[in-house]
Parts: structure tokens; sequence; C-alpha cells
């Protein structure tokens, strides 16, 4: 099942996921990419429903992009993260959408933050949060080893004890993971954890 | 022993009697007729049932050095009864896009046709060619829009635009992926085996079309719901050709001829008594 976990760091946030695209047993893709970048400073990790979670995080990414050409600014991680939650809880009652999601920004004002939003339209904002089977997992290991204002290097190695612990104890565990950060310079990949490669070759 | 129901029924007889036309139309329970039918949600469930077909093929794609191979097994079958052991699984939305088919027939059908004539209006209204990668949203979109509703579709969408040679997966529940090796339906675990072992990306054509065709027929032997033919098609810079034709009876004695081997024990006549 896909696992989805983030912490809170000292100026930076981050966001792991796994990156495996399954059908039943099939495994179609191991370097699908789970974390989408909502705009300059803004992470949205995202598990559930195949379908569901590439079409919710892209409508909530368009949303957000509209909103910052007809405004000419953009908008702060707590307006996306209620923005979202308000669009999950209108459609619970008609067309549930089923993603669960892992919100993480960057304010000058506010400084990091990360935002747990469930399939059923909860909201937190919380230090660390996780998604998934790897949730069982990685939760126990940010309670015992997370601090606040943790430096990038702990954050990171925290964030590799998770994702060896799922490796080594999950019945059905993703193989790859990939990392993404968001601080000050604004939200990128910082790396993947590979254990199995692709042989996805691209034309030359 | 005669349970005292007397709860259960509409207010009016709590008020006593004292009734009158729109007292009873306003307290009454709001009903509507249903079908005269012993199970009525057992119905519903068997009719979806069985329009969904569990995507009972093999189809499968990759991209190599020199394009898009697209394959697929030929039978179609309901339950345990083969309908049909020549059904085209590989459609072509234009000439140089191919879609294939896995799970309901009409729906792959319908909506890559709905496709095709979608690509056509891009074309007219933009004067150049769909990409591979607009041609794929374009129909995930409108399979997301139908979700819940009972389509069962599992298509590949493969095809050369600008960019080179272009892969995707689209399936009914609104899934969409990129990738560069697929394959779905009922015999795609055995298809994948195949493929994942003898795959390079820098085969030739006919090293290509032969691990398509080889990794089609192993599925067909092991699967019961894929047979009939094995069909392969290369999509190259100049559009889709067709390269061969299989029937998989014949490529199983193709791979496996028949060895004589020595005789173990003959049969012989009971001695005479």
């Amino acid at each position: 099942m896909e696992c989805v976990f983030g912490l809170v760091g000292d100026g930076f946030a981050l966001v792991a996921a796994d990156t495996s695209a399954v059908h039943s047993i099939l495994v179609h893709k191991s370097n699908e990419d789970k974390v989408m970048l909502l705009d300059s400073h803004k992470l949205l990790g995202a598990s559930g429903e195949a379908g569901d979670r590439a079409q919710f995080t892209e409508y909530i990414q368009k949303n957000v992009h509209l909103y910052e050409f007809r405004n000419g600014i953009p908008l702060t991680t707590a307006a996306v993260a209620n923005f979202t939650r308000g669009e999950l809880a209108v459609a619970l009652r008609k067309n549930p959408y089923f993603v669960n999601i892992l919100l993480a920004g960057y304010d000058k004002d506010v400084g990091p933050s990360l935002y747990y939003i469930d399939y059923i339209a909860t909201l937190h904002k919380v230090d660390k949060g996780a998604f998934g089977y790897g949730s069982y997992f990685a939760l126990s290991m940010m309670d015992r080893h997370y601090h606040s204002r943790m430096s990038l290097e702990e954050a990171i190695n925290l964030v590799d004890k998770c994702i060896m612990e799922i490796r080594s104890r999950l019945v059905v565990a993703p193989p790859n993971f990939v990392i993404k950060i968001v601080d000050k310079d604004g939200a990128r990949e910082y790396a993947w954890r590979e254990s199995i490669k692709d042989a996805e070759v691209s034309a030359a | 022993m005669k349970l005292d129901l007397s709860g259960f029924e509409s207010t009016p007889s709590l008020h006593g009697g004292a009734v009158d036309d729109v007292g009873e139309d306003l307290f009454s329970r709001p009903s509507f007729q249903l079908p005269a039918c012993s199970d009525f949600d057992g119905f519903q469930k068997d009719a979806v049932q069985m329009v969904k077909p569990a995507k009972g093929t093999t189809t499968l794609a990759f991209i190599f050095k020199e394009g898009v191979i697209v394959a697929a097994d030929s039978r179609a079958s309901m339950g345990g009864y083969i309908s049909s052991q020549s059904v085209k699984k590989i459609i072509e939305i234009n000439p140089y896009m191919l879609g294939t088919m896995a799970g309901g027939a009409a729906d792959c059908q319908f909506w890559h046709r709905n496709l095709g004539i979608k690509c056509r209006l891009h074309e007219l209204a933009n004067k150049r060619r769909i990409s591979v990668t607009g041609a794929s949203k374009l129909l995930a979109n409108i399979l997301y829009s139908y979700r819940g509703m009972g389509l069962s579709v599992g298509t590949m969408i493969a095809g050369w635009d600008e960019k080179g040679p272009g892969l995707y997966y689209v399936d009914s529940e609104g899934g969409r992926l990129k990738g560069a090796r697929f394959s779905v339906g009922s015999g795609s675990p055995y298809a994948y085996g195949v493929l994942d072992s003898g795959y390079r990306y820098d085969m030739t054509k006919e090293e290509a079309a032969e691990l398509a065709r080889r990794a089609i027929y192993h599925a067909t032997f092991r699967d019961g719901a894929s047979g009939g033919v094995a069909s392969v098609y290369y999509v190259g810079p100049d559009g889709w050709t067709k390269l061969s034709g299989d029937d998989v009876g014949e490529l199983h004695y193709k791979y496996y001829p028949v060895v004589p081997t020595p005789i173990e024990q003959e049969m012989a006549d009971a001695p005479a008594a």
C-alpha cells in the first residue's frame, strides 16, 4: 500500500512518498512521482486511489496557480490547506475523493508548516504525519526520534530510518521512495531512495 | 404470540383518528414502487458484475530504440465459455496512434473511437497533430468523469509524436501512467515475466516483435482467458504497421516441436487364458 510521511525541521519541511503504482498483485511502475510541486514554495504528497490522486492534486494545483494569476500574489500554505479541505468536504457527501494528503509549505512570516488532510476532510496542522500501512512504522519512529527544529541532516537520517523500517517490516513494502523538501529557497526534489531500478531508458 | 407492531404505524393513528386528507398525505412515509423482484439488491449487483468482465485478455506494449511494439491476443470469454477467438484487441485510433482493448469490448471500442474523433478535431482546430500525452489525458479525463458507473476499460495508448515514441496506460478507475513497458489483462503477470527478462532498449525491430510474440504466447499458454491469435503491431515515425498475426497453437509447436521419444512401455494384449 502507498506510504506518505513528512515532518517539519528547522526552517524547512519535507515530504517522502513511495513511488510504486500498483494494481492488485501487479506493480505497473516503480518510479511514479506522488509528491507534487504546487507552486514555488509548496509540496503536496498524496496517496490513495489511482485516478483520484492524480486528478484531485492536479485540480488543486491548477486552482492555486489560477489564484496567483488573478491576484498577483501566491496563496499562503494555510489558505491552500483550507481550500483543499473544503473541496474534499464538499465532495464527501456526493462523490468523495479517496485521497490522503500531506501538504508542506514555507511562508516568509510563518516559516515551514505541515498539514495533515484526510480523505474525509480532516485538517490538522502537525509537526509530523504519515499515511498508509507505512504509517504504522513511521509514526512511532518519528514520535521516538523527532524533536523540534531538527537540522536537515538529522531529518534525512530520520526519514531513512523510517524507510528502512518500512522496507524490512512491511510485507508488501514498496521498494523505492522519493524525498522532497521545501524551505526559503523553494520546493524541490531532494533525493530518491531506490532499491529496484526500473529499466526505463528514454529515447535519446 | 402476536407482536404489538402499533408503534411502527405512521403518525395519523397516534393522533387518535382525527385525520383529514391533508394530514394523511403530510404524515405518510414517502415511498415509491419497487420492481416486482424477489431480491432487488442482489439483482442489481449481478447485473453490474455481468457487464464488468474480469479483463480476460493479454495485451502488452513497450518502447524500445526504434519505436513502440504493441501486441495482444484475440480471445473473448464469458465466464468459462469462449465466445470468440478472433477479436481485434488492437484498435487503430488514427494512422499514428494505437489503443489496446482490455475489459469491456464495447466500452473500449466506443471510447477509442470517441478519442479518435476528439484527436481529429484537435488537429483541425490547432493545425497540428495531438501528442500522445494529450490524447491519453483526454481519454483519462473522460473515463474519470464516468468513475463508479461501471465502465470497464484497461487500455494502453501507444503512438509516435514530435517528442518520439509515447506509451501511456489508462484505465476506467481514472488512473493514467506514463511508462516504457506495460501489460494489461488476466494474462499480464505471465506476459510481464517473459517481457521483463527479455527486454533490452537497443533491440532490433525483429527481436522486439519476437519478444512480444513470445510473451503473448506464454500468457495464452497459462491463462485460460487468453488465446487465439497473437497480433504484433509496430509504431514508428511514419505511423503504425501490423507486423504479424500468428495462431498461438501453431506458435506452441514452433517453439516446442514434438520430439520423437522412445516408447517406454508398449501395451500388449492380455495373455490368453
